[in-house]
């Protein structure tokens, strides 16, 4: 079976000195063809699929709060409507933007995300994050929110209602994404009727935070649902993606640490796929060019995910040896673009289709199918039948 | 003969809407919700070298009695999520969207906007909408009612704090300058510091300023309020006016509001939503403007409309029978989603009178109260009126509005743009990059 295999696309890599060094092209990230090229390499490496960063703070190395860093990448680009611009030029690859839940309205995302499903013919999915920060409240001035504590936050109440209200956008926009039924629209000249009204539903989401009335303006998505992912890195997110998600992109540091993470999440959730995140560095000098790299930002380079630096064929190894400990996946984040990206598309599904652990040829045409997820019914439709 | 017009004019494409004006029962009518259909509209107005598509905004199902209208197309997508594919597939066409100022933050819709117009490449533009209801509002967090003064306040608020986040990143901020280790320049990213009636926002902006430093601004309301906004704020009237008459007078009263804003006359630029029937010949073409009605019209439809102003159920009547011996109820509130006629009784008695004179049928009525096109003619004839109507000064342009979906610009682009072009009205190529330029603004 297919190792699932996706990248996280974000400025110009996730080092933050990595804009400094062709063959970067660090004046080219505010451009379609930058992304259109960077989502054209991973569907030439037959990757599941892309997520795209985003946030409403500028990049920082601060806690909360822009940091005045002139040496970095600043600035970033809706990420949804960032990847609808590059859905016409691919055809096959999942395209997962991130859109925030604290500060949007459900309605608009959900109906922006339906919107980038039927653009992508069903290559659609959304990772939903949640903004704590108050230097991002303040930019909207609805909400005060109090000072982020780094030690306890994922405990405290401030960051639970966030997820709370997070898992509520959630099921909104599932409900929604549902509200007309597949064959709501009919076209009837007998009766001059254009809907069947009977296939078309108020969802009546009433929760803590908002509601909606629905039903949706958009027609149902082609993959019914699209795909939510979320990145989890502790119990708290691993319980929000559980009840809301169909991916969760976790961190374990070792394989003996991906046992752990996996079996926790699955005491939560039998379905759930889960991906594990890595930071890689590719090539015969990946160490090396690394260093030069930390050398540059004047740090070493700190991440949330592990940090690998190496060949193609020892990535392959490790990533094959974490899949042993319960892993189904990987979301690979290059710490250069375009090179490191290039390095996982040519060298690292080469080194896995090796070991006949990688497709070689594209599956499915929707991100669901890619995902082995099958495509559900309405929630809504009478005697519905979840088609496994 | 031909005398090259003094002025040139403008040309957008409206994708066709969902209401009854979107013929669905005709074979050749396609999805409204399919990328497909966006992306043959879009090619097909860039092919005529029309200056900007544009997208209207629904943010609920209409209603009627309760439950959703099942008459007419339904359906739609996000629209600046749309728009951003359509920068994909096109390369010179500006990508005009409607947005309501009621149901957004300006922080997010401003980086949204921003983000569209660099990947378009300078191309974006904002229809910036204020009718808002509690009806609509039921499906937002911050969906409250505003009356008329308030929504006009805070979309003049929301507008002036949007160009506050455009212009905080300096033109020149990203300097990307891998020798010097400087990605942004000392001070290119100004702090955002507002104060208003309706927003508080203290920050940084996320996008840097963008190929047009500002998406381009259309606006589209009639009242004093909405038209001294206009004045104030936009460069795009889309307007209602589409009459030689009322075009004018209207073309005359916002004009000479700009000089009170420090704004020249070309710098807004007047543009009324139109509807076309072509024929070979004058008598076909109004055959064909007719069949259109008729279509656009059934015989639910005629009931429906009937409904709305009578305020009662009126599904038992015979559509192709005459107009029943019954009063309005002017207590009724029928329908939901829609804007409310404004006097019901006076329209009833009109209509009334009106059916009585010609002995018209209540489908009959209602297709010779509503929806008649503005321009029926030949190519030829068409081409000259749309001229006519901008020398005379009732438009600096038009927004088409096609009745069939994907098709229904097709015709238009095929026969009546190389007219308008060679009598010198309309750009045979596009002269500049952005949609700032198209409308020649500057």
């Amino acid at each position: 079976m297919t190792l699932h295999l996706a990248v996280a696309l974000d400025g110009a890599g996730w080092h933050p000195a990595a804009w400094r060094r062709p063959p970067a092209t660090p004046s080219a990230l505010f451009t379609a063809r930058y992304w259109a090229a960077l989502a054209g390499e991973s569907e030439y490496g037959l990757l599941d699929f892309i997520t795209i960063e985003d946030g409403f703070g500028l990049q920082s190395t601060r806690a909360d709060g822009p940091d005045e860093r002139a040496d970095q990448v600043r600035g970033r680009l809706d990420a949804v409507l960032t990847a609808s611009r590059i859905a016409p030029l691919t055809s096959r690859i999942g395209l997962i933007p991130t859109a925030t839940t604290t500060h949007t309205e459900p309605f608009h995302v959900a109906m922006g995300i339906a919107t980038l499903d039927h653009v992508s013919g069903g290559r659609a999915g959304w990772r939903p994050q949640v903004s704590a920060r108050r230097s991002e409240a303040r930019h909207f001035g609805r909400r005060e929110f109090p000072p982020l504590d780094p030690v306890h936050r994922a405990d405290d109440p401030h960051t639970r209602a966030l997820f709370e209200e997070a898992a509520d956008a959630v099921e909104a926009a599932r409900r929604l994404w549902d509200s007309w039924e597949d064959d709501a629209e009919i076209r009837d000249l007998a009766t001059g009727r254009f809907l069947d009204r009977d296939k078309i539903h108020h969802i009546d989401f009433a929760g803590r935070f908002f509601s909606v009335k629905g039903p949706a303006i958009t027609p149902r998505p082609p993959q019914g649902q699209p795909v939510v992912a979320a990145l989890a890195h502790s119990r708290l997110p691993y319980e929000f993606a559980a009840a809301a998600a169909d991916l969760v992109f976790v961190t374990p540091h070792s394989a003996d640490e991906a046992r752990a993470v996996v079996a926790e999440v699955r005491e939560l959730s039998a379905d759930l796929k889960i991906f594990a995140d890595l930071v890689v560095f590719l090539g015969d000098g990946a160490a090396a060019r690394k260093a030069r790299l930390d050398e540059l930002d004047g740090a070493e380079l700190a991440s949330d995910a592990a940090i690998f630096t190496g060949t193609a064929s020892e990535l392959a190894e490790l990533l094959l040896d974490w899949r042993r400990a319960g892993v189904q996946g990987f979301r690979l984040r290059p710490g250069a673009l375009p090179y490191d990206l290039e390095q996982i598309t040519r060298g690292v599904t080469a080194e896995l289709r090796r070991r006949g652990a990688f497709r070689t040829r594209y599956e499915a045409a929707t991100l669901r199918g890619l995902l082995g997820l099958p495509r559900p019914a309405s929630r809504y439709a009478s005697g519905h039948l979840e088609v496994r | 003969m031909s005398v090259t017009p003094r002025r040139r004019l403008h040309l957008a494409a409206h994708f066709p809407g969902v209401n009854n004006t979107t013929v669905w029962s005709d074979p050749r009518s396609g999805s409204q919700i399919d990328f497909a259909s966006f992306t043959h509209l879009a090619r097909t107005a860039e092919r005529g070298r029309f200056d900007f598509f544009f997208l209207a905004e629904g943010l609920r199902l209409r209603e009627l009695k309760g439950r959703v209208h099942d008459l007419d197309v339904a359906g739609r997508p996000e629209s600046l999520t749309v728009l951003s594919a359509l920068a994909a597939v096109t390369r010179r066409l500006g990508l005009a969207g409607t947005v309501n100022t009621t149901f957004n933050e300006p922080y997010e819709l401003a980086r949204r906007l921003a983000t569209l117009d660099h990947l378009s490449e300078g191309r974006a533009a904002w229809n910036v909408v204020t009718t808002s209801d509690a009806f609509t509002g039921e499906n937002f967090r911050r969906g409250g009612f505003l009356d008329r003064a308030d929504r006009y306040k805070r979309a003049a608020e929301f507008v002036r704090l949007s160009r506050e986040l455009w212009d905080s990143w300096s033109p020149d901020a990203v300097a990307a300058d891998q020798e010097a280790g400087v990605f942004v320049r000392h001070g290119g990213i100004g702090a955002v510091e507002h104060h208003g009636e309706h927003f508080t926002v203290t920050g940084r902006f996320t996008v840097p300023r963008s190929p047009q430093g500002r998406p381009v601004i259309i606006q589209a309301g009639d009242s004093d309020e909405g038209r001294e906004f206009a004045a104030a704020t936009a460069d795009v009237v889309f307007s209602r006016h589409s009459t030689l008459e009322a075009g004018r007078a209207f073309q005359t009263d916002v004009k000479r509001r700009l000089a009170r804003h420090g704004r020249r006359p070309h710098q807004l630029k007047i543009m009324p939503g139109v509807t076309y029937a072509l024929g070979d010949t004058e008598e076909d073409a109004a055959e064909r403007a007719a069949e259109i009605r008729r279509q656009q019209v059934g015989p639910r439809t005629a009931i429906a409309f009937l409904e709305q102003v009578w305020g009662r159920d009126m599904s038992a009547h015979d559509p192709e029978g005459p107009l029943p011996d019954v009063e309005p109820d002017l207590s009724g509130e029928v329908s939901q989603g829609r804007v409310p006629l404004a006097d019901r009784a006076a329209t009833a008695a009109a209509w009334r009178a009106l059916a009585e004179e010609k002995g018209l049928t209540i489908r009959e009525l209602v297709i010779e109260v509503t929806g008649r096109q503005t321009f029926v003619g030949t190519p030829e004839s068409v081409a000259r009126q749309m001229i006519a109507h901008v020398e005379a000064g009732a438009a600096d342009g038009f927004v088409l509005v096609p009745h069939l979906t994907p098709g229904g610009l097709d015709e238009f682009v095929d026969r009546v743009v190389p007219l308008l072009q060679e009598r010198g009205a309309f750009r045979s190529e596009y002269g500049g990059e952005t949609l700032h330029d198209h409308l020649e603004l500057t």
